[in-house]
Formats: structure tokens, C-alpha cells, sequence
């Protein structure tokens, strides 16, 4: 499925596969999966967007990658799981897969995903530019975000002391 | 008053230049009519019955008469010459064209204002109670807290695609005006045994077709923990707030069904494991919020106003006026103004623009520019002369606006009901206009004293009948307009749900109805004058009930 990040369509380098060396897993094969890891394979799991973030804690950090399932645009668990991934210390690549659009691309970014996963039929209709512009049309966020925008409150208070 | 500082503007008006662009992606196919659904509605934008409905946020109900009067040039160039004001201190336009929608935006961010958040399944615009500032027993001003939240919560990239749609309201007075308890947040500025100003937070209160009144999930808040306590309440929500049911998945749902020990638990988890102080704003930074909400430069004046008083004794439609629509102000010689938009007859909370140009003037006259509106629909001049209200009345008189009812039986809170609302199952405007024109009488309302009648046009309870003293909700019984009736509801600080009087009645017999229901207290009440609640509360439902049997005589049981 085409896949993209903040710069443009990318190739995809992981294999629905138990057996390929960068191989996304089901998240209730986790624990098998990691168990018999050759030396050297990556491996990223396919996370329901029902599960608590905390279910992934004893797992994290043999992990190089999750996906977190969008099953539909406008349900948001998603947003607060990436999130709480990255806040509880996952490092690896965070991938957005599903039905997401171009004008929550930001709030993605802004929650720690790298990567966006669509549909063909999505990509058909919403292409490339659409994905990249997005994000710069709002270029302020009363949050700290985890892509590393600083919030408003805060550069107030900055800009406040410089003065 | 909040002003924007460069920051808040540009995120105002990219979001304008982010939705004319969305509304070209829908025109050019890049958007499914699916997938632009949120993205309007986050913008305030509903198609209702007859045309699209653009909702314009009023935070926390404060405008100055700038901003009035743009509302009112949009009302001319974009509507038919008026406004609704709304029971959540907005103002919506009925009859806006899509494609205009943008042009609207851009003429709002001139004015510093918007429509992000006016609806949708996100954080709505936060509403507070319309004393702010004024009221004698406030602990605090609320709008502060409010205007914080209004930043915080704007386009947040966790919670802009939550279950459901999501209301908060803060009140800082000991008199609940801002019905805390039935929105899904309600945040009360309380001070603790050591004096210190903080928060209670109460979850899970709505109406809607399961009305519930919140719960208390802290007692006392320190005031510097709030955004991360609020971001430890969204994110439970968000990851478990029920999406199979549409009518299920408001957070009250979820506090209901996990119960409120449970919910509490996850949140305090929560709340545990979020990094707080990166949440949290600095101390200076909520100083700078308050300070645009200081008190304005009132004047020193003496207690009372001989000048109104010899007013009043000359005429008495001033005098009524005073009676009912002034409400006192913490500074001595102030007072606070309630204009009503509850003309007898017209429909509840519309203003035309030469109204709301009149009201402009006024409050740049003589209220030291601010205007405020009401969930209960009318508008406030929040600081006014005691020496100036004849001024203000004569002038509010010539506008068409000195309905002396506030607070009485014809300040009747209506939905738009079918008369718009492309939900509806019944109608609602008309019904309030027909019980006001038996109640037109001006001392018979007085009488009658503090009653308020709130009517809904279907079960999604936009009119909140289920707070209203006398609620009126209007269903559809097999294609017939069928209302019933409910006694016994109130928003404010003893918060409770009204109770169904008996099976429902048509449209005609309403009116009726509602009459017999104000006699039958009238004849009930203790003679000190006790209110048409305090009756209820005390007798109960029982004596009211023969009141839906039209054809036996009605007082019977009286
Ligand atoms: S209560 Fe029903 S009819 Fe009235 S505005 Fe709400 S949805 Fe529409």
C-alpha cells in the first residue's frame, strides 16, 4: 500500500511476514515472533487501536517498529496511542496505517508518527502534494508537540524574557 | 477582554486559509463528502434544512461592540438581516452559502474571532457564566481559566477526532449560572481550608437523550495542574469513550458504565504517568491571560442612584424594568443589565442587525464597551451606571429590546426545533411563542415570578428541557407533534433532571397546559412568595398531574 512521509512517497522496506528480515507481526504473535528472532532480523508489530499502550511495555524494546491501525478516519484512538508509545519511551519507527487524510497528517507528525499508510484508491484521489502541504497550513500549536514544535505558552514566556 | 496576541492571530487566520483550502478539495473531488463531514463541522458549518448554518464562537460569551457589529454587517451581507444567539453563548446564521463561508471567516479574524470548534467531535468552545466579573460572590473571574482552555484546546492533535463532541464550562461564582454539572466537563473556581484558589472538577453531566448530572472526580485541583489534568481526562476518553454507538459515546456514557470510582482510577493513572510540568503553563503565562480580564476602570460611585429611583417612580415601565432585568454589581452605583431576546411572540435569541448594532452602541456607551451572551439566550450589559439605565432603557426600548422578562416565565430557552433543525421531530419556536402570548401580561409574569420554561424539538435536547423548571420536549407519535412534559428540572447549583408529568399532549394543548401548571402553583405556593421550584421541590409532581387531563376539571386535586 502506498506509503509516505513528511517528504514525499517512500518505498515500502517491511514485509507482512513473519519470516522477512524487517517483518511486521500481529500483535498477538509478538511474543513468539521476538521469542525466535534470527540475529539481525527487525521486527514491527500491526497494533489494534483497542489495545492499551501499556500491553506493549514488556515488548517495546525489542521492537523497531509499530503500525497502529486507523480503521477510520475520524476515530482518533490512534492519536492518544501514538502518543502515549512515545511517551513511555518507544523509540523505533511509528507508522499511522489505514484511513487517515491529508489534514490530520499534521496532528500525526504531531504526535510522534513518522510514516502514513493509505489505500490505493486514497492515494489515487489525494495525491503527494496534498499530504505535504498540509501540515505547513497551520505552522502554530498551543502544544508541545513530539515532531518538536514548541507551544505558544512557551515561546510567549521566551519571547517575554528575551525582551 | 481577551486579546489576541501575533500568535493567536496567525493560527486564527491560517485556520480560515486551512478551510478555504479544505472547501476546494471538496469541490474538486480530492475530499469525499465523508471525509470533509468533520473538517466543515470543525469549522463550525452545518447543513440544516433549508440551507447551511455556520455557528461563530462567542468563548466564554464576551464580545465588545466592535465585534458586535461586525456580526451584524455578516448578518446583512451573508444572512437576511439577523442573528440567533444560542444556548451555548454562540451566534448562528441560518441561510450562508458554502462558498461564502471562507469570506465570512476572513471577516471574523478581523475582528478576532472564529468558528473553530463550534461543532464537530472535538473540544467546544468553552462556555462560563455571563456575571463574570460582575457577580458579588465570585471567587474568581472564570474567564481566564476559560480563555486557557480555549488555547489549549484549539486544533489539539490528540483530541480533534474524539468519540463524541465534548463541552466544558467554568464557573467562578457559588451560584452555579453556568450549569457546570450537566456538560461533560464542568470546572468550578472553589478555594480550599487553607485558602488557596483551585478547581473541582465534575465528569459526565449531559442531556441529550440520557441527561445525567456529573460527578465530582476532584475535589480541589491546584490552579497550575489543569492542563495536564484535562489532557489525563481527554486521553481516557479518547482511548475508551464507546464509538459503536453514537448515542452512547459521550464521556457520560463511559463514567456511567465504568462507574465513577473506576473512571476516577484511570484518570489519577493517568494523570500519574503524563509529564505534568511539560503540560502545564508557566505560572507567568496564566498571569498574562488574567490580566487581559482585570477589572476595568470603574468608577467611584455611591451605593444606589437617586437619579434612577426618581426615574422610576415617574414611570412605571422602567420601574418594571429595573425589577426585573438589573442584577446586582459587586461595585457600588454598577449595575448589570439583562437584555432580553425574548420578545413576546418572536423567536427565542434572534437579534437583527440593526438590534445588534443598537447593542453596540449601547454597550460602547454606557458598559464600558463589553456585551456578554447568555446560554439562556439574552444578551448582558455587564457594567452599567445605576445613574445611566434610564439612558439605556430608553435607548433599549426604541431598538425594540426592553422586554422586562428576564428570568420570567416568557424568557423561554426554544432550540430551533423544525423550524430548522433537519433532526427535529417536532417544533419548538412556536410553541415558545404561544406560551408567551398567554403569559404577556406583564404583572401576571411578575407574579408568576423566576420560572424557566426550556423547550426542545427532539430528544437530543439542544433546549435543555430537562433543566428547565417546566421542560417541553417535542416528539413525533406516528406523524403527529406530541410534547411532553417534565416539572421539577434545574442547571444551577442544586442541579437536578426534571420528571415526565404524564403521557404527552399535541401542540394546541400545550399553552394550556402550561397555564394550568402556573396556577396550580400560584395556588400551592407559601405565601413568603416561595419560587415555582421550591414549590415543586416541595409537593412534589402529584398535584400537577390533572393539569394533561383537559376534559375533567382541573383543580380538583388542588
Ligand atoms: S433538540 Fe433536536 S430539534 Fe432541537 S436543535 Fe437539537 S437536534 Fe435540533
Amino acid at each position: 500500500m502506498p506509503l509516505l512521509d513528511r517528504n514525499g512517497w517512500k518505498p515500502e522496506s517491511w514485509a507482512r511476514d513473519a519470516a522477512a528480515g524487517a517483518a511486521i507481526v500481529p500483535f498477538d504473535q509478538v511474543e513468539a515472533v521476538l521469542g525466535a528472532r534470527r540475529p539481525g532480523q527487525r521486527i514491527g508489530v500491526d497494533l489494534p487501536n483497542d489495545v492499551h499502550p501499556n500491553a506493549l511495555l514488556p515488548w517495546q524494546d525489542g521492537l523497531d517498529f509499530v503500525a497502529i491501525a486507523f480503521p477510520r478516519f475520524n476515530d482518533g484512538r490512534g492519536f492518544s496511542l501514538g502518543k502515549m508509545l512515545r511517551e513511555q519511551g518507544f523509540a523505533g519507527t511509528l507508522r499511522a496505517s489505514g484511513w487517515i487524510i491529508p489534514d490530520q497528517f499534521a496532528f500525526a507528525l504531531h504526535c510522534g508518527f513518522d510514516e502514513v499508510e493509505i489505500s490505493e484508491a486514497q492515494a489515487q484521489r489525494q495525491p503527494i502534494d496534498q499530504w505535504l502541504q498540509a501540515p505547513a497550513l497551520i505552522g502554530e500549536t498551543y502544544q508541545d508537540t513530539q515532531d518538536g514544535m514548541i507551544s505558544i505558552f512557551k515561546r510567549r514566556r521566551a519571547a517575554a524574557e528575551a525582551a | 477582554m481577551y486579546r489576541y496576541d501575533e500568535f493567536d492571530e496567525r493560527v486564527v487566520r491560517q485556520r480560515v486559509a486551512q478551510f478555504r483550502e479544505q472547501v476546494g478539495r471538496r469541490i474538486d473531488g480530492s475530499l469525499t463528502e465523508e471525509e470533509f463531514l468533520p473538517l466543515r463541522l470543525m469549522n463550525g458549518l452545518y447543513l440544516q434544512l433549508h440551507a447551511y448554518m455556520l455557528r461563530v464562537a462567542i468563548p466564554y460569551g464576551t464580545l465588545d461592540s466592535r465585534q458586535m457589529r461586525q456580526l451584524a454587517l455578516i448578518a446583512d451581507r451573508y444572512d437576511r438581516g439577523y442573528g440567533h444567539f444560542t444556548t451555548r453563548q454562540n451566534i448562528q446564521y441560518n441561510w450562508p452559502r458554502l462558498r461564502d463561508a471562507p469570506d465570512i471567516l476572513e471577516m471574523l479574524a478581523d475582528v478576532q474571532m472564529h468558528c473553530i470548534q463550534t461543532s464537530g467531535n472535538c473540544i467546544r468552545n468553552v462556555t462560563a457564566d455571563h456575571f463574570a466579573g460582575v457577580a458579588a460572590d465570585e471567587v474568581e473571574d472564570p474567564r481566564p481559566t476559560a480563555e486557557l482552555i480555549r488555547q489549549w484546546s484549539t486544533l489539539h492533535p490528540e483530541f480533534s477526532f474524539l468519540p463524541r463532541k465534548f463541552k466544558i464550562a467554568v464557573t467562578g461564582s457559588a451560584e452555579d449560572r453556568a450549569a457546570v454539572a450537566v456538560h461533560d466537563i464542568g470546572i468550578r473556581i472553589v478555594r480550599n481550608a487553607a485558602g488557596e484558589v483551585g478547581y473541582r472538577i465534575i465528569v459526565g453531566g449531559g442531556l441529550g437523550r440520557t441527561p445525567m448530572i456529573g460527578k465530582t472526580v476532584r475535589e480541589f485541583l491546584p490552579k497550575d495542574e489543569l492542563l495536564a489534568y484535562l489532557e489525563a481526562i481527554m486521553r481516557v476518553y479518547n482511548l475508551e469513550g464507546r464509538r459503536d454507538n453514537k448515542f452512547k459515546a459521550r464521556v457520560k456514557i463511559l463514567v456511567h458504565e465504568l462507574g465513577a470510582e473506576a473512571f476516577i482510577a484511570r484518570v489519577e493513572e493517568e494523570y500519574a504517568r503524563l509529564d505534568g510540568p511539560s503540560l502545564n503553563v508557566d505560572p507567568a503565562e496564566l498571569a498574562r491571560i488574567a490580566a487581559y480580564f482585570a477589572p476595568p476602570a470603574f468608577e467611584a460611585l455611591p451605593e444606589g442612584s437617586a437619579v434612577l429611583d426618581q426615574a422610576a417612580a415617574r414611570d412605571p415601565d422602567l420601574a418594571r424594568f429595573v425589577r426585573v432585568n438589573l442584577y446586582p454589581h459587586k461595585m457600588p452605583g454598577y449595575t448589570a443589565v439583562t437584555v432580553s431576546l425574548k420578545p413576546i411572540g418572536g423567536p427565542p435569541g434572534d437579534a437583527t442587525s440593526d438590534q445588534m448594532r443598537a447593542l453596540a452602541d449601547i454597550a460602547e456607551r454606557f458598559s464600558l464597551d463589553e456585551l456578554r451572551v447568555t446560554h439562556i439566550q439574552n444578551i448582558v450589559l455587564p457594567h452599567v451606571k445605576l445613574d445611566e439605565v434610564p439612558q439605556v432603557w430608553a435607548a433599549l426600548v426604541e431598538a425594540g429590546l426592553a422586554s422586562a422578562n428576564a428570568g420570567l416565565v416568557t424568557d423561554i430557552i426554544a432550540c430551533p426545533g423544525m423550524d430548522y433543525c433537519s433532526l427535529a421531530t417536532a417544533r419548538s419556536i412556536p410553541i415558545a411563542q404561544e406560551i408567551a402570548k398567554r403569559f404577556a401580561d406583564p404583572d401576571r409574569q411578575q407574579l408568576v415570578g423566576p420560572l424557566g420554561i426550556k423547550i426542545s424539538g427532539c430528544i437530543n435536547a439542544c433546549g435543555h428541557h430537562h433543566v428547565g423548571h417546566i421542560g417541553i420536549l417535542g416528539l413525533d407519535k406516528a406523524g403527529i407533534e406530541n410534547y411532553q412534559i417534565t416539572l421539577g428540572g434545574d442547571p444551577g447549583n442544586e442541579a437536578s433532571l426534571g420528571e415526565r408529568l404524564g403521557p404527552g399532549i399535541d401542540a394546541e394543548q400545550v399553552p394550556d397546559a402550561i397555564e394550568r401548571i402556573v396556577d396550580t402553583y400560584l395556588e400551592l405556593r407559601h405565601a413568603d412568595g416561595e419560587s415555582f421550584i421550591d414549590t415543586v421541590r416541595r409537593v412534589g409532581l402529584d398535584p400537577f398531574k390533572p393539569v394533561l387531563q383537559p376534559k375533567e376539571p382541573a383543580r380538583a386535586a388542588a
